[in-house]
């Protein structure tokens, strides 16, 4: 794993240095709330409903043991006990108390984590596969190019005050598990003619009001040319972003009025301009980050003992749905589900974040992720270790067999924290997980994702949900909005507006009905949700959603 | 005619805890809306309003909330304030239970 270099250390120490005096300032007054804003939000403290809400980047998702073990510490020790983990890598306090922060932050320093760049109009986290280094469909690990990207845009002189928030993904494996077509930049590692490693670039996708996918820019970036590639791009983007208008000013709405061609010769152009510049210093400090990312010893052992833990049901359940295929076949991926029916999507407490790094440490080579579904993943355990990790997680209420399925949700935090929603999300996705739990349905329905943001922001990324819900405000009720047929992946697409919206109370029933269409409908069990919607269309599934309006007409 | 104005009360968030404030006719911040000023004139809403943002070393972003007349004092109109009222609705935290921000004492 990378490791903090001494120039990393002291930007970040001096950087808790400066803000701590900068708390102070505040609290005796010599600061304005105007003038401290945008400082504390430079070093993600934000204030949301009921207080004031720390966001701490998890670069692309990736995490070792220590600083799991940190934010556990930090989560019991200035918060109540629990962290939230959102779709953008992060873990959210929701309850620090301002003259706290700076000792948060300086905790966070201590396993060389901070909260830079977690807020504002500047390359915010980048995201990447959270199977990344495991996946067995990988062509590379994407981790050390996300490194090398976040080293370059950390502190980036001339990308500090973008037009609008930046956000890149990164993946390197064909099947998308990084959402790549719905952020500003995404890469997708893929070989050219000669079998060589490069990038696919894509640009100007993005959720939020005006949701769009993202459109090649480039089919084939030698992955030596990444920087000067994306510096092109992020200069042009600072140059033509729309600053007159705050819901025009991401890069989508850019490629969208200039056009992908133009965009693409501009960016051609900048990039031939600076790629001299680029003497080989980020080749020779990429050789250095990938050295820090090679893959763990991995261990050789018989892997009779999951073999035999099989024959209990609970057990089987949970492989069918947790386990994934490693690149190592005596390995599998372990993805955790923070998806337990009816808690909140996302939110592990302090002592669950410990038995989690205390399982990385044991089983896992030290490794942990997050990932943008809102669960942990142990990317390293040998198959003779995962009867005692099952048993592990299960004793700390971490078992939950759901991930993929109907209960395993994407809330954003909407109203419940959140200063900018417009609808609660997390009781819905509390509700529709314990609802499907108790109709004993959800594993014959498989594969459905349910996303849920609580206002038209998207951070619950709704859109690319097989069932998108919208909390908004209709004349001051709760109202939801569903939304049909997205997509995340590799074959992303932005989801349909089915109709009008359901009440609070409304809108687990129609999530019922919507499901217990699509199990009428299906051909077969192989065929998930997605691929019945995709061949029947809106129709049944409206006449599902709105029934009395299918009475009125036959009438 | 113009329309009806509808009666407000201040409130804010507390710099230090980041608590959800209400704004009295004394002056002072309370965590409890129904002590709150209920401010049934628009003109005087503004003065309101002026005073308490001029705490600014005590309280972050006040606004004007809609608000009525209730048994034991001014109410909520609108769910959000609503909430602001208790808490989140996932946990026992927050006001529903008497907590402040904060780790738990
Ligand atoms: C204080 C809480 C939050 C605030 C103020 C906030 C604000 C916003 C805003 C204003 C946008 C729209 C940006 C645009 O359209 O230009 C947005 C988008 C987004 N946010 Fe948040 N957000 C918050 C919490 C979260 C959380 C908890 C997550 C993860 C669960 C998250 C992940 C995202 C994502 C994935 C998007 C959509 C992707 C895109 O930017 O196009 N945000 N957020
Ligand atoms: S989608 Fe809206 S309600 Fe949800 S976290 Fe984002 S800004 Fe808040």
């Amino acid at each position: 794993m990378y490791s903090y270099n001494d120039f990393d250390e002291a930007f970040v120490r001096a950087r808790v240095a400066q803000f701590s005096q900068q708390v102070a300032r505040r609290i005796d007054g010599s600061l304005t709330e105007d003038e401290f804003k945008p400082l504390r939000l430079m070093n993600g403290l934000y204030l949301q409903l009921h207080a004031y809400m720390l966001r701490v980047a998890i670069p692309y998702g990736t995490l070792n043991s220590r600083q799991m073990r940190q934010l556990a510490h930090i989560g019991r020790t200035w918060d109540k006990g629990y962290g939230h983990f959102t779709t953008r890598q992060n873990i959210q306090f929701n309850w620090p108390v301002l003259s706290d922060v700076p000792a948060i932050l300086s905790a966070l320093a201590d396993v060389e984590m901070h909260a830079i760049q977690t807020s504002g109009n500047c390359v915010r986290n980048v995201t990447a596969d959270h199977f990344a280094g495991a996946a067995a469909d990988e062509i590379e690990d994407p981790r050390p190019y996300a490194e090398l990207l976040r080293q370059w845009s950390t502190d980036h002189p001339e990308f500090q005050f973008l037009p609008r928030k930046f956000k890149i993904a990164i993946t390197g494996s064909p099947n998308d598990r990084a959402v790549t077509k719905a952020h500003d930049i995404g890469l997708r590692m893929v070989r050219n003619g000669r079998g060589e490693p490069g990038f696919e670039v894509l640009v100007g996708g993005g959720l939020g009001r005006t949701p769009m996918i993202g459109q090649i820019v480039r089919e084939f970036l030698p992955v030596a040319d990444l920087l000067p590639y994306v510096e092109a791009i992020l200069s042009v983007y600072n140059m033509l972003g729309r600053r007159d208008n705050k819901y025009k000013a991401r890069i989508k709405i850019t490629l969208h009025e200039t056009g992908r061609d133009e965009i693409r010769r501009l960016v051609e152009e900048r990039f031939a301009e600076i790629r001299p510049e680029f003497h080989g210093h980020d080749q020779a400090l990429l050789d250095d980050i990938r050295a820090a990312f090679a893959p763990p010893a991995f261990r050789n052992a018989p892997v009779d003992a999951h073999t035999a833990a099989q024959v209990a049901p609970a057990y089987r359940a949970w492989a069918d749905t947790n386990l994934t295929r490693h690149r190592n076949d005596q390995y599998a991926i372990v993805t955790v589900s923070l998806k337990a029916h009816g808690d909140t999507p996302g939110d592990a407490t302090s002592d669950q974040m410990d038995v989690l790094a205390d399982l990385a440490r044991r089983f896992g080579h030290d490794e942990l992720r997050i990932s943008h579904e809102q669960n942990v993943i142990l990317p390293h355990v040998h198959k003779s270790d995962l009867p005692e990790v099952y048993a592990a997680l299960k004793a700390a209420g971490l078992a939950t067999a759901n991930v993929g399925l109907i209960s395993d949700i994407i809330a954003c935090p909407g109203m419940d924290y959140c200063a900018l929603a417009t609808a609660r999300s997390i009781p819905v996705a509390q509700d529709i997980a314990t609802r499907f739990d108790d109709l004993k349905l959800e594993h014959d329905i498989g594969p459905l994702k349910i996303k849920i943001s609580g206002c038209i922001n998207a951070c619950g990324h709704h859109h690319v949900g097989h069932i998108g819900i919208l909390g908004l405000d209709r004349a001051g009720v709760e109202n939801y909005q569903i939304t049909l047929g997205g997509d995340g992946t590799e074959t992303a697409v932005i989801g349909e507006r089915a109709g009008p919206g359901f009440a609070y109370d409304e809108i687990v029933p129609a999530i019922e009905r919507l499901v217990l269409a699509y199990l009428d409908q299906r051909e077969g069990p192989e065929e998930t949700f997605l691929a019945a919607y995709r061949r029947l269309g809106l129709a049944p599934f409206k006449a599902a959603l709105y029934p009395a309006e299918g009475a009125q007409d036959a009438a | 005619m113009s329309r009806k104005f509808s009666p407000k009360v201040v409130t804010a968030n507390d710099l230090l805890v980041g608590d959800v404030v209400y704004f009295t006719a004394a002056d002072q911040w309370t965590r409890n809306h129904t002590e709150a000023e209920l401010i049934e004139d628009e003109a005087h809403a503004q003065i309101r309003l002026l005073d308490a943002s001029a705490q600014r070393n005590v309280i972050v972003g006040a606004y004007l909330a809609d608000a009525r007349a209730g048994d034991h004092g001014p109410e909520p109109v609108h769910f959000r304030e609503v909430f602001r009222t208790r808490g989140p609705s996932n946990y026992a935290m927050g006001k529903q239970v008497g907590e402040r921000p904060g780790p738990r004492s």
